[in-house]
């Protein structure tokens, strides 16, 4: 032990301190919006462009509101998840926000992909993604059946997320 | 085909380079020559190899070979090929593999340019090299593979992020890394020095010219990247304190002290613990940069995407390469000598505070860099660290720095004379007191920041004056002397810049209806309209203004507003009025009605003086950087001495 050590350790101590920032996770803002209830909107639905969707119809549901785009590449990733979990027999409605797209852009690819929402609403300007504090794409909530946000998830949802936490979520809430 | 050969080139290299890192490495300490003369066809080989996995790369881009994913994500048939060719670092993948392509050119160049040196010793540098080339390789084979297929390839590649659609794509990345690349030659050169156990001025004479010439690559690239944020993103501001920029600057910073330490080293024999562990702390904050720019561990406007494997795995290489190296400075530092004794006031002392000052500057950088995740870390809740922290700490530390500038240069080595400084000096003290008092007035306002910077830069001009005629009444000085004059220099430029685009800059948000105008800094612009104009992969709002001062009519400015076809964001393309003395810029925000063309917009104008005089001072101080790398005594006594390096002639190539 000599003086000639102390760059050694001081090293240790910040290799120590970025393994544990490692397990972080930046981008996981808490948000403010969790617990409050769903901002309401109204706006065009992508397939009919004259009927307007309003969170208000879900009241009395329990229901999954996914923000996703056409030209968003993780949305790919997660889609077949989506599309997969719909499939299930005791599976929730997932409702859509096509987010800051062109309408026949999104209709594409929702023809090519598969289309797992009731439905999609059209959010050509994002004044709705920015009231639910949309930053990335794709972002989901969770929505009780009083239109509370009980759960955000923001960026794809994985396998992981969904068995071991909004799964879990909805069935508490759907007693 | 050709992405499979690229990414078994890429394998070859791996095992090449392992060689590299092994065979000369132990031949040296068990002095086999066969196994010592490996080192320089191992790193041809490698050179080659990780040149044809690049050309490969590159040739995918070039064909719009969209069944290779990474080519899919940053590329599409749209894009102009410029662009195409430099979307291959465009990305995390391309960028790493630009990184090792970076790294073995270094290594061949050491191979190439040191024909004089002791064999034993180039093959330590190259088996140094060689190692830190296999952990990168590793890093890109097992985690950031870019020639991974698609297995349904799309017809149409994602576009390259219009951020990235720039001039500036093209020369920032590659200067940028080379800088952070070259870092690696000066640790390998200490690291050489400290398994041979030979610390002494030779090893500091070898490396100088070395580091030197990385600096100027570092210089020249974080200099580029802040004009390109300056022009490209519009913000307005040159230095935003991004997490990484600093990961840039913390090398810059230190390689800054290496320089000087290195030349203590030389001429004097002292600081030899320092500049290695300097060396050491170089090369260690490139790769804690790239760490914390590849993991996402920290949240920046150049994030990429992320993925927790990579970040563990830079960890561990991180954790590796620097502690064994802070290992072998533990064991080989307490035996060095510690070279000449000098007294408190001397050219060593000058120079020792200039290293004190830069390493704490760099620390505090570090600490404002990593806060975020340390308070985090302890459970403490997200918070960000910004510009008032780091405006607060970093320029008092600097300005004590600017003083020293003057003093170190004329101060003698061992022995200086301080009350004949002094007396050589005090006309620079009269011009840095008139400078701070009248300077100001005739720029505006008088405002005591701008004083204190005006006069610190009055002082450093003078006695720089003072110093030229009195070194050129002794003599012709050598071309690394005039490269240092030079780089000083720049630094006043520099300054001069910083502080008055820091206090004079006027900025304006208008609304503008076509016919109005608007007046910041005593330019006025008239708003003449919108049209709408086609680019090659984006549709522009093209704004027209007229700038004119006193009345006189300068030049119409179009800055344009551009949606590119395969992306969501729109792009501000300022317009901007470059002059020696100040930058006027023009971008358009919003338009305010659903008339575009001759509806309202809002609008941003700015007056920037001095602005360009930020980026002159870097060009000035990285052509300093190139002179001193040049110096012919380099090369004379390398034809004169086996012992001596050839390199600075090709290094500066």
């Amino acid at each position: 032990m000599n003086k000639f050590t102390l760059p050694l350790i001081a090293f240790i101590a910040l290799i120590a301190l970025l393994a544990v920032g490692l397990n972080l996770n930046p981008r996981e803002v808490p948000s403010p919006l969790v617990g409050k209830p769903a901002p309401d909107f109204s706006v065009p639905q992508l397939h009919t462009p004259d009927a307007n969707f309003s969170p208000k119809e879900m009241l009395g549901k329990v229901w999954l509101f996914n923000v996703w785009a056409s030209w968003c590449v993780s949305c790919r990733e997660e889609h077949p998840i989506i599309v997969e979990y719909t499939q299930r027999p005791d599976a929730i409605p997932v409702i859509g926000l096509n987010y800051k797209d062109k309408r026949e852009d999104g209709l594409r690819w929702l023809t090519r992909f598969g289309d797992p929402y009731v439905l999609s609403a059209f959010d050509l300007d994002g004044r709705v993604g920015i009231n639910y504090g949309v930053y990335g794409v794709p972002e989901t909530y969770l929505i009780d059946k009083a239109g509370v946000i009980r759960f955000k998830q923001i960026g794809p949802i994985t396998p992981k997320v969904l068995e071991e936490k909004i799964l879990p979520l909805v069935k508490e809430l759907s007693k | 085909m050709i992405p499979e050969l690229g990414h078994f080139a890429l394998i070859l290299a791996f095992f090449v380079s392992l060689v590299q890192g092994v065979l000369p490495l132990v031949g040296a300490q068990k002095n086999r020559a066969d196994w010592v003369a490996v080192a320089r066809p191992a790193t041809a080989a490698a050179f080659l190899l990780v040149g044809v996995s690049f050309a490969c790369l590159t040739w995918a881009f070039y064909v719009n070979d969209f069944s290779v994913e990474y080519v899919a994500g940053h590329s599409n048939t749209q894009l102009p090929l410029m662009y195409r060719l430099s979307a291959v670092w465009g990305g995390h993948e391309g960028s790493l593999l630009l990184w090792v392509f970076m790294l073995v050119g270094w290594a061949a160049a050491v191979a190439a340019f040191s024909r004089q040196l002791p064999a034993a010793m180039v093959a330590r540098v190259l088996g140094v090299l060689g190692l830190v080339t296999v952990g990168l390789l590793a890093f890109v084979i097992l985690t950031s593979n870019p020639f991974d297929r698609l297995l349904s390839p799309p017809a149409e590649g994602r576009s390259l992020n219009p951020l990235l659609q720039d001039p500036g794509l093209i020369y920032h990345p590659p200067l940028l890394y080379m800088g952070y690349v070259g870092m690696a030659v000066a640790y390998a050169f200490a690291m050489a020095a400290l398994l041979a156990g030979q610390l002494d001025a030779a090893w500091a004479r070898w490396s100088r010219p070395w580091t030197t010439v990385a600096w100027v690559f570092l210089t020249l690239g974080i200099a580029l990247g802040s004009w390109w944020a300056y022009y490209e993103l519009g913000w307005g501001g040159w230095w935003f304190w991004d997490p990484v920029e600093n990961a840039s600057f913390m090398p810059w910073l230190v390689c800054t002290a290496l320089i000087h330490s290195l030349a203590v080293t030389e001429k004097r024999g002292s600081f030899k613990n320092w500049t290695v562990l300097l060396a050491i702390a170089a090369f260690s904050l490139s790769l804690l940069g790239t760490f914390l720019v590849r993991s996402g561990v920290l949240t920046s406007v150049h994030a990429f995407a992320t993925d927790p494997k990579r970040g563990l795995f830079i960890l561990i290489l991180l954790a590796v390469v620097v502690g064994a190296s802070l290992l072998l400075f533990a064991a080989r530092a307490p035996k060095v000598s510690l070279g000449g004794r000098f007294e408190l006031v001397s050219r060593e002392t000058f120079l020792l505070v200039n290293n004190v000052l830069l390493v704490v500057a760099c620390g505090a950088v570090l600490l404002g860099t990593l806060y975020p995740l340390i308070v985090d870390a302890f459970g403490g809740g997200k918070i960000s660290v910004g510009p008032p922290y780091f405006n607060a700490v970093f320029i008092p530390i600097m300005m004590p720095l600017l003083v020293l500038v003057a003093l170190g240069p004329v101060a003698r080595w061992k022995q200086a004379d301080l009350p004949a400084m002094l007396k050589k000096l005090w006309p620079a003290a009269v011009a840095a007191v008139a400078a701070g008092i009248v300077l100001p007035m005739l720029a505006g306002e008088w405002h005591a920041y701008v004083a204190l910077a005006l006069a610190l830069v009055g002082w450093m001009v003078a006695a720089w004056v003072l110093q030229t005629v009195e070194r050129l009444k002794a003599g012709s000085p050598t071309v690394s002397w005039w490269g240092m004059q030079l780089a000083h220099f720049g630094l006043a430029v520099f300054v001069v810049g910083v502080a008055m685009v820091g206090t004079y800059e006027e900025e304006r948000d208008v609304r503008m209806e076509p016919g109005e105008t608007v007046s910041v800094g005593g330019h006025t612009f008239k708003f003449l309209g919108v049209h709408e104009s086609r680019g090659p992969n984006y549709t522009a709002d093209v704004g027209t203004f007229e700038l004119s001062q006193d009345g006189k009519l300068l030049r119409l400015l179009h800055p344009e507003k551009r949606d590119y076809d395969s992306s969501q964001m729109p792009m501000t393309e300022a317009a901007i009025d470059a002059g020696f003395t100040r930058d006027v810029y023009v971008s358009l925000a919003e338009p305010l009605s659903p008339d575009k063309e001759n509806g309202p917009w809002a609008v941003r104008v700015y007056f920037k003086p001095f602005v360009d005089w930020i980026w002159g001072g870097c060009l000035l101080m990285s052509l300093g950087g190139l002179l001193a790398a040049a110096d012919r005594r380099y090369r004379i006594r390398a034809k004169s001495s086996a012992a001596v390096s050839a390199n600075a002639a090709g290094a500066a190539a």
